[in-house]
């Protein structure tokens, strides 16, 4: 019985622990490739990133700090806000070098379906605009981040302006974050540079 | 070897509109036809191997541990799928999340082992396994397929029309009145062939 | 002729008619309410609703159930008021008569009919489109600004771009959004706020409720124990903190709170037979409406705390029986 169970168990690990070795390669590069492909989402082509963390309200925002061929393309940052219609969003945001939010997207959130929820959507062709889209080639400077409700430039989602409103300040998070980082570090673009 | 352990798990031994096995993966992982149909696939995977590898073992297996041993090999089989998802389709799998590792306590696969596998050859086994997974992609392509069209308006991924769709369809509630209502015309189909 | 059974005897037939009747001449006040706030959009959605779903009980009792159709008991035509009465009066059409087939299909129908349902119809086809349609489902039209128009006229917010002008949010979405001193007592009492159709004036709503108790039609247990958990529960969470949960008052007169405790929750066929039952079923309603309203990610809980306490009720006729007449307890 003992003996059943003992081989039993050695052939299923033994299996397991072979199929392990075939597919670790390739999940790890699944892997790295979906992290780079959400940075490419919002960010022009790259060659390296440097990652760090920066510690914001109780929680971190992550810098992708981009460069291609020594210049700073852009940095990715992954940002978030506590105040949506259910709590948490989590959000990446790809600034240019001069501050230019080249893209957005949504990495997780528990708005209602329908409502909130749309800001994941992606921009359909043909279909009317995605409330990300509004976002895109705009920069802080001179686009408020708020809706229009708030006297900001951000059109909020139908019904849904605790969501948008969420998305907003998950937005200028990052980049309050990205000018301080800035401010805070001027060497910063020769250190890029210098890799 | 007859041709109903073939064709049984379609329609006579259904596993999902007669057995009423394995409700967990068929209503939580049906939002579109493509999610059932690879969470179908991926049981239907597990069920022909494990149901060859049982039949082929089980006599050298003390009645006592037969569980546990049937749910080693289970697990064995349920942890390659995982990882070759992994590999080899990460989108699909990254939809169906934790109900891929979650086949190995699915009822549907123990059942096999233990009323069908256990006891009969391993060609009749494999094909018992290939006849319930093949019943159970079908049952999980059609709650999937019915809820894609109705909660989005597309199938198979393909937009047919530019809509917000019901969405209560493509959540958990619509989940439950699309599978209630296709065992209603089961058994209404049922009646009507007996 | 003379039928010898325990009671309770107002599950028989025979009375479903008068009770209904009742019950609709208790919604006439807060029906005229919703005409003189959203005019000819609120006529139009609910002669729509209570024609589909006469039209959809007579279909399926004909044709599908094949039994002869029972439409003169007028439980349909209650069913079609009650759901309209709780829509935005700018739905969709097609929105509404989707409602009145999962309301009559779903709700009644797929359970047997009048007295087999275990969820109240209405509420079914609400909460259908609730999930369904959020968008459309939650945005009201402004009340007084949009008598003369049609449903299709005033922009549904779902597709218009200039829907803000005359589309709203209600006072518990405000509430969501943290900004509740914009509200009016006065107002919401009268029903001078955005919302569904009927649950806007709690005066019409209470003049309904005076006249169902005068009749007999339900007993004060139900109503009661609802608004009373509400009051006390959201009172002591506005003492803790008034910042951020609004007063008691504010909760009572906001959303469907009043239709829902007074005409939806009161369902014979759906809530509990013995009053203790129906102040377990009173206050349990009234606990999820709060969690729900404070807490959930959907402003108003009104509806869902129904179906849920609905789903609870046969629970609760078995530990809280009514006693037959004339029954003499067991010696043990």
């Amino acid at each position: 019985m003992l003996l059943t169970l003992l081989i039993i168990t050695f052939v299923s690990s033994a299996v397991v622990g072979f199929v392990y070795s075939l597919t670790e390669k390739p999940i790890g590069e699944v892997k790295k490739k979906k992290i780079k492909a959400s940075i490419e989402q919002v960010i022009p082509a790259f060659d390296t990133v440097t990652t760090f963390k920066v510690a914001d309200d109780g929680d971190s925002l992550v810098f992708y700090s981009a460069t291609k061929n020594g210049a700073a393309v852009g940095t990715a940052i992954e940002t978030f806000d506590n105040n949506g219609f259910s709590g948490h969003i989590s959000i990446m945001v790809g600034f240019l070098p001069d501050g230019t939010i080249n893209g957005v997207a949504v990495l997780s959130q528990n708005e209602t379906p329908g409502l909130g929820a749309k800001m994941s959507e992606k921009q359909k062709e043909g279909a009317k605009p995605a409330f990300t889209t509004q976002f895109l080639g705009k920069n802080p400077i001179n686009f408020k981040l708020a809706v229009t409700k708030d006297g900001g430039n951000v059109d909020a989602i139908t019904a849904s302006t605790i969501s948008s409103r969420a998305f907003c300040l998950a937005v200028q998070r990052a980049y309050d974050a990205l000018k301080a980082h800035q401010a805070a570090d001027m060497d910063y673009s020769q250190l890029v540079n210098a890799e | 070897m007859n041709f109903q352990n073939l064709t049984k798990g379609i329609f006579k031994e259904n596993p999902t509109f007669v057995l009423m096995l394995g409700m967990c993966p068929t209503l939580a992982t049906t939002t579109s036809a493509i999610n059932g149909i690879g969470m179908g696939a991926a049981t239907l995977a597990v069920l022909i191997m494990s149901n060859l590898a049982i039949s082929l073992i089980a006599q050298y297996i003390p009645a006592k541990v037969r569980i546990p041993s049937y749910i080693v090999v289970i697990a064995a089989f349920v942890s390659m799928i995982d990882l070759l998802m992994q590999a080899y389709v990460p989108d699909l799998h990254a939809t169906l999340g934790i109900f891929i590792p979650l086949i190995v306590v699915n009822c549907i696969v123990l059942g096999r082992a233990e009323a069908f596998a256990s006891t009969n050859g391993a060609l009749a086994s494999a094909l018992d396994g290939f006849s319930i997974g093949l019943g159970f992609t079908l049952s999980l392509g059609t709650i999937g397929a019915i809820r894609e069209l109705l909660g989005s308006g597309a199938i198979f991924g393909q937009t047919l029309i530019e809509t917000d769709g019901i969405l209560i369809f493509v959540l958990a509630p619509g989940a439950f009145l699309v599978l209630g209502y296709l065992m209603v015309l089961f058994n209404m189909l049922k009646k009507k062939l007996a | 002729m003379f039928t010898v059974s325990p009671a309770p005897h107002a599950k028989g037939p025979l009375s479903t008619k008068r009770l209904m009747r009742d019950v609709i001449i208790a919604l006439i006040p807060a029906f005229l309410v919703s005409l003189y706030m959203f005019g000819l959009s609120a006529l139009f959605i609910t002669l729509v609703s209570i024609a589909s779903c006469v039209f959809f009980e007579w279909t399926i009792q004909k044709f599908v159930m094949k039994i002869p159709p029972a439409i003169s008991d007028s439980s349909a035509i209650l069913t079609g008021l009650l759901l309209a009465f709780n829509l935005p009066s700018n739905l969709p059409v097609w929105m509404v008569i989707m409602g009145s087939l999962v309301a009559i299909g779903v709700g009644k129908m797929s359970f047997g009919g009048l007295g087999n349902n275990i969820f109240n119809p209405a509420l079914a086809g609400r909460v259908f489109l609730l999930i369904s349609c959020p968008a459309a489902m939650t945005t009201w039209p402004k009340p007084l600004m949009t008598r003369d128009m049609w449903p299709w006229q005033i922009v549904d917010g779902v597709s218009g771009a200039s829907a803000d002008a005359f589309t709203g949010a209600t006072p518990l979405v405000w509430m969501k959004m943290g900004n509740v001193s914009e509200l009016n007592a006065m107002d919401m009492l009268v029903g001078k706020m955005g919302g569904s159709l009927g649950e806007i004036s709690a005066v019409a709503l209470l003049i309904g409720f005076a006249y169902l108790l005068v009749r007999q039609v339900i007993t004060w247990h139900i109503p009661i124990s609802i608004l009373a958990t509400v009051a006390v529960f959201t009172g002591i969470l506005h003492v803790a903190d008034p910042a951020h949960y609004a007063s008691p008052v504010f909760h009572l007169l906001a959303g469907g709170l009043m239709l829902g405790a007074i005409f939806m929750a009161t369902d014979y066929v759906t809530s509990p037979m013995h009053p203790k039952g129906m102040l377990v079923y009173g206050a349990g309603i009234g606990v999820i409406t709060v969690v729900i309203r404070c807490f959930g990610s959907y402003p108003e809980g009104m509806s869902f705390a129904i179906l849920i306490m609905n789903a609870v009720t046969p629970l609760i006729n078995r530990y809280m029986k009514p006693k037959r007449f004339g029954a003499v307890a067991k010696a043990k």
